[in-house]
């Protein structure tokens, strides 16, 4: 090749590209480029929660009463499933960059095992995501919206929180829910909720030892529980409704726009890891079928390993944003 | 292929014999510092949440200082920013940095005045 293109000499010029500052290669370069600006994007949507929560600071839900769950075990676990997925990306990442190593040494087979690794990692930090998604959109206690959009949670004496299934005392009616095909042309709504406010109102009458947690905060950062007269007053003259779990107009944790920014940000991470996964996947087969062995150059697996390591720094900061700060 | 790996973290105290050991060494630092958060997050030291520093509790300024510490061992290690040439690292990170650090100011000291105009003034949010 070399011999038939007369190529001009580049050495020893500053001018006509001789001069070569970053002394990166294009495909490196392009990478950064990119993932300067991707940095840029997620700190504008990390920056904007923290514009909205600095806005309702004393009214925030607090991140360890909301994420307590663990698949396949009941009970109060804050933050541990949350600590497994930045242990799973952080893992991926190092088997990550010994991919990379060992394609300097252009060992094949190294690649080709910690790829593996590597695509099993960001698979299983996808799944988790998407468990951690269906829990939140569930719920777990159920809450009573207001008048002001604000929600009011239940309590025992103690503190501890009670589901709304728990104490509503069943009333009987003949409400059902209305379905597009049946009734009105194309109108429908959502499932009704478990139970209705007037169940949950009548259970709160009936036992004494409940209380009303409101949403907002005392200067300790816990969340402030009404006395029992303040706590009937309440329910009676601002509840309006059920919310069970969080969508992007209600959400049973507090404020709905915590539920949004949740819903986007870790959606937007979690589709980040998923094309990763994808980059990853197509090197891996380009590596398994000797493209790069060829080559004799593995640049390919560092670029895939240098947007997989973005990935992980991102989370970092989704991390410590939304759970722990 | 060339092998121009730095292999001294921490300013040259800890030297690696290779690069498979540095990368097994800075994922046991950022283990340890993950399992120091969690930690912290669920026991909540008592003095850490009540007291503060410009508005921010130390608790928050720990966390946010070691999130900054991981996202340098991942950039510079992981990342390998640590072997490219210092026009790379000062075009990508000061960028980054300068631009993250303006915004989020901004956009925090906003917030923060629209919490008083609510909190203050007869204005109440409806959305």
């Amino acid at each position: 090749m070399d011999a038939t293109v007369e190529k001009p000499s580049t050495e020893n010029k500053t001018w006509n590209g001789g001069n070569k500052p970053l002394n990166a290669s294009y495909g490196k370069m392009m990478m950064w480029f990119f993932i300067v600006s991707d940095a840029l994007t997620f700190s504008g949507f990390l920056a904007a929660y923290g514009f909205s929560r600095f806005k309702f600071i004393d009214s925030w839900p607090i991140a360890d009463e909301v994420f307590t769950h663990i698949p396949f075990i009941h009970g109060n676990f804050p933050m541990y499933y949350v600590a497994f997925m930045t242990f799973i990306l952080i893992f991926s990442s190092v088997t990550m960059v010994l991919a990379v190593d060992a394609g300097h040494h252009l060992k094949k087979n190294k690649v080709i095992i910690y790829l593996f690794l590597t695509i099993i990692g960001g698979l299983i930090f996808v799944g988790s995501q998407a468990w951690e998604w269906n829990t939140f959109i569930k719920g777990s206690y159920g809450a009573v919206e207001t008048k002001g959009g604000k929600v009011l949670q239940f309590v025992k004496e103690d503190g501890k929180r009670v589901a709304l299934g728990d104490f509503a005392v069943p009333i009987h009616t003949e409400r059902t829910t209305q379905d597009s095909n049946e009734g009105i042309w194309f109108l429908s709504e959502k499932e009704l909720p478990s139970v209705t406010l007037a169940e949950v109102t009548k259970g709160f009458l009936t036992d004494e030892s409940l209380l009303i947690r409101t949403q907002y905060l005392d200067e300790n950062g816990e969340r402030i529980v009404l006395n029992r007269a303040e706590s009937v007053a309440k329910l009676n003259n601002d509840g309006i409704g059920i919310v069970e779990g969080a969508n992007l107009k209600h959400n049973e944790y507090g404020t709905p726009l915590f539920a949004d920014f949740f819903f986007f940000i870790t959606g937007f991470h979690g589709f980040h890891v998923f094309s990763g996964v994808i980059f990853n996947i197509i090197i891996f087969f380009n590596v398994v079928i000797g493209t790069y062995e060829r080559r004799k150059n593995y640049e390919m697996v560092e670029k895939v390993g240098l947007y997989w390591h973005f990935v992980d720094l991102v989370w970092v900061f989704v991390f410590t944003v939304f759970y722990l700060v | 292929m060339a092998q121009d790996h730095n292999l001294a973290i921490f300013r040259g105290r800890l030297k690696f014999k290779s690069n498979q050991s540095k990368i097994w060494g800075v994922f046991t630092l950022l283990s340890i510092i993950t399992i120091i958060e969690v930690a912290l997050g669920i026991i909540k030291p008592e003095f850490l949440t009540t007291n503060k520093l410009f508005t921010l509790k130390y608790l928050n300024w720990i966390f946010l200082i070691l999130t900054v510490v991981k996202a340098y061992y991942i950039t510079w290690d992981f990342m390998h920013m640590r072997d490219e040439k210092m026009g790379l690292r000062r075009v990508v990170v000061w960028t980054a940095v300068f631009l993250i650090i303006y915004l989020v100011a901004i956009l925090l000291i906003e917030g923060d005045y629209i919490f008083d105009v609510y909190k203050e003034n007869y204005i109440k949010f409806n959305f």
